[in-house]
């Protein structure tokens, strides 16, 4: 029987950890230790509610609460001189408390400080848009959004931007699988000329090897061209293949085959 | 049973569209030999001017986020070089330094004057790289074979160092894996000497051509507040008005010891940002020069170090692994099991060629981060083509790609 692996978190685990392992921390400083911090924070305090706040690695990370996001920044912005956006995304804690941490990367060139607002959001909430505030927002809500699920309430265009339109789920999860669907070669065949044709049809060619019995005229060797018109032969008959919706694709032009003029030999 | 094969060959049909208004839609890329790889760009057009841009990336898109999630660290070091392979040293630099910060360690200081080396060199290979493509896109085929024949003797120098010429790999998460070799030296000082008569041919040819005059000149005008909205960093930053350098400002390595000046302009436009690439080289090789002395420094004062010591965190040097037995133990634990750095979360910026390159690292204390956030600079300078391009003219279009000096690998990363 396969062993049973939880699904809410896919991601690698360490296959071995010794009992005497202690899990180490990066320290955190208290704000106070920077009077830069300190002075913002206590802007920040004065209109917001601020949940935590501390410094780590030369940072202060400040977690505030989710509906108070564009205020927040926007104070940052106009008031606190933080004009740069750097970047902003999602942590998935989904499988410890069913929550993502968004966070928001802050950069004042004035002060030469850095700062990392943070909040939680439950699963399936979105966040408000940055992105009147600063335009970087626009593209980064859009990655958060291809990569989380996570949406920005009042974003302009909230499209995928990495992955495909069509795409399903959002790869960052980490319920996300990390190998393919082995099916999925099968969908279009499924779709077009349904389940029974499979065997019929056969698996995709993924061969790069493979030789097909017309590449003799099409793609000769270096040395072992095929001279113009020589018959290739194959155990089967050439078929001509043409498909079409039914009813036909709106636009689009019926394909007739008796109405158009096939061009056999394309140099004549 | 026999298998018809090319059943899914899909054969042309004729589509037609109809538009009330005179706009056109204009597809230009993927595979647009201007488009610097992959990128697409769907433009509106009323006659030849543009009046809506919009930019469609992810092409290249590989997923190194999640790789990276499912690597150990060292193991995702040479992903690193896939991001920006114009200069792929500065990527592995950017996410070995991220890790340190998180671990708290301090690299010998021969390491960080053989990084920084790197790090120029790599600046120098990405901005040559630059003004090659750039001129080639606007037509000036002479110095694209110029700037590409000086770029070569670089990639010699890098290929001499870690044997690879585009993905480098050279840096290691704890200091750098060799020490330069002996005809390094020789060979930079060369190439520095020349660098100085070799960028004025590149001016001369450009700098007062009435063609490059005209694509460069007024066109692509970024100002200071659209830049900053849109993240912009590096050149394309510098250009527009704020002398921003992060080598300068929060000072890494030992950028803080070496002399040289940042170069901005008020201008904001593409001529503006080839005239901070072309002055970039000149500060580049003058850190160089510094760097040299240094290096020479070190040597006379013995400090032969060139991978920090934890072994924790990094393998004992190679002699030790093969004569003692702890070290190759802790070897070992290292390269299966891979280093746990403590929990906690960094964000570390460095000044690559194309601007703020920031590696977010959120650790739970197990031996793959937990999130793992690139920040590259190309994908805010591709975002801002939306805003930059409405107004501007299709032969624009590629003068404006070209400065802006974006690299797929690190937009779709």
């Amino acid at each position: 029987m396969r062993v049973y692996t939880p699904k809410d978190n896919v991601q690698k685990k360490a296959y071995y950890t010794d009992r005497f392992h202690k899990v180490p921390h990066v320290p955190k400083e208290a704000v106070e230790s920077d009077e830069v911090f300190a002075a913002d924070l206590e802007a920040i305090k004065a209109k917001f509610e601020v949940l935590d706040a501390y410094i780590q690695v030369g940072q202060m990370v400040v977690f505030i609460n989710a509906k108070d996001n564009y205020n927040v920044l926007e104070l940052m912005r106009d008031e606190l001189e933080y004009t740069q956006l750097s970047e902003m995304s999602a942590v998935d804690f989904l499988a410890q408390n069913n929550s993502f941490e968004v966070f928001y990367q802050m950069l004042s060139m004035n002060k030469r400080k850095r700062i990392r607002v943070k909040m939680n959001i439950k699963k399936g909430e979105a966040v408000n848009t940055v992105e009147p505030l600063f335009r970087s927002a626009d593209w980064a809500e859009r990655e958060m959004y291809d990569m989380f699920g996570i949406e920005a309430n009042g974003h302009p265009f909230m499209k995928r931007i990495l992955m495909p339109y069509d795409w399903h789920d959002h790869p960052l999860l980490k319920t996300y699988p990390l190998h393919g669907d082995e099916a999925a070669s099968w969908y279009e065949v499924d779709k077009i000329y349904g389940k029974e044709a499979r065997e019929l049809i056969g698996p995709e060619l993924r061969d790069s090897a493979e030789v097909d019995r017309y590449d003799s005229n099409r793609f000769a060797r270096l040395g072992f061209e095929v001279s113009k018109g020589t018959e290739i032969t194959g155990d089967e008959p050439r078929v001509e293949q043409s498909y079409q919706e039914d009813g036909g694709v709106f636009l689009i032009k019926k394909f007739d085959r008796e109405s158009s003029t096939v061009i056999d030999d394309p140099q004549r | 049973m026999a298998q018809i094969k090319n059943r899914l060959t899909p054969f042309f049909e004729n589509i037609t569209f109809d538009r009330e208004d005179n706009e056109m839609v204009l597809n230009f890329g993927p595979q647009h030999p201007s488009s610097h790889g992959q990128l697409r760009l769907m433009l509106h057009l009323q006659q030849e001017q543009i009046v809506k841009a919009h930019p469609d990336v992810g092409y290249l898109h590989r997923g190194m986020e999640k790789m990276a999630e499912n690597m150990i660290y060292n193991e995702f070091l040479p992903t690193t070089d896939r991001m920006d392979y114009i200069a792929s040293s500065s990527n592995n630099y950017g996410f070995a330094l991220a890790v340190e910060k998180l671990i708290g360690l301090e690299v010998p200081r021969r390491a960080k004057v053989i990084r920084m080396m790197l790090l120029e060199i790599n600046r120098l290979m990405s901005h040559l790289f630059w003004l090659a493509t750039t001129a080639l896109d606007i037509g000036a085929m002479t110095v694209f074979l110029f700037a590409f024949r000086e770029r070569e003797y670089l990639m010699d120098i890098m290929e001499g160092y870690c044997g690879a010429r585009l993905t480098h790999s050279a840096i290691r998460i704890g200091g750098v894996p060799l020490d330069i070799q002996d005809s390094f030296i020789p060979q930079l000082k060369d190439f520095l000497d020349k660098l100085p008569q070799n960028i004025k041919d590149y001016e001369d040819l450009l700098d007062t051509n009435r063609i490059w005059l005209m694509r460069m000149e007024e066109v692509g005008t970024i100002s200071t507040e659209m830049a900053l909205s849109w993240g912009c960093t590096g050149p394309m930053l510098r250009a527009s008005g704020v002398a921003w350098d992060i080598r300068k400002e929060e000072p890494y390595e030992l950028y803080d010891e070496v002399e040289f000046n940042v170069p901005y302009s008020d201008k904001g436009d593409n001529f503006a940002r080839y005239r901070i690439y072309m002055e970039e080289m000149r500060e580049s090789a003058k850190i160089l020069y510094q760097c040299i002395d240094m290096y020479d420094e070190c040597v006379k004062n013995g400090q032969t170090e060139l991978m920090a010591h934890a072994p924790k965190y990094v393998s004992a040097p190679k002699l030790d692994i093969m004569t003692q037995n702890y070290s190759l133990m802790q070897h070992f634990v290292l390269v299966t099991q891979g280093m746990r750095p403590p929990v906690g979360e960094v964000y570390v910026a460095t000044e690559s060629p194309k601007g703020e390159l920031g590696f977010y690292i959120n650790s739970q204390g197990g031996p793959y981060p937990y999130r793992l956030k690139l920040r590259a600079p190309s994908f805010w300078h591709t975002g801002i083509l939306t805003d930059l391009l409405p107004g501007h003219y299709i032969p624009d279009v590629v003068s404006i790609i070209g400065t802006t000096n974006i690299v797929f690998g690190e937009v779709d990363r």
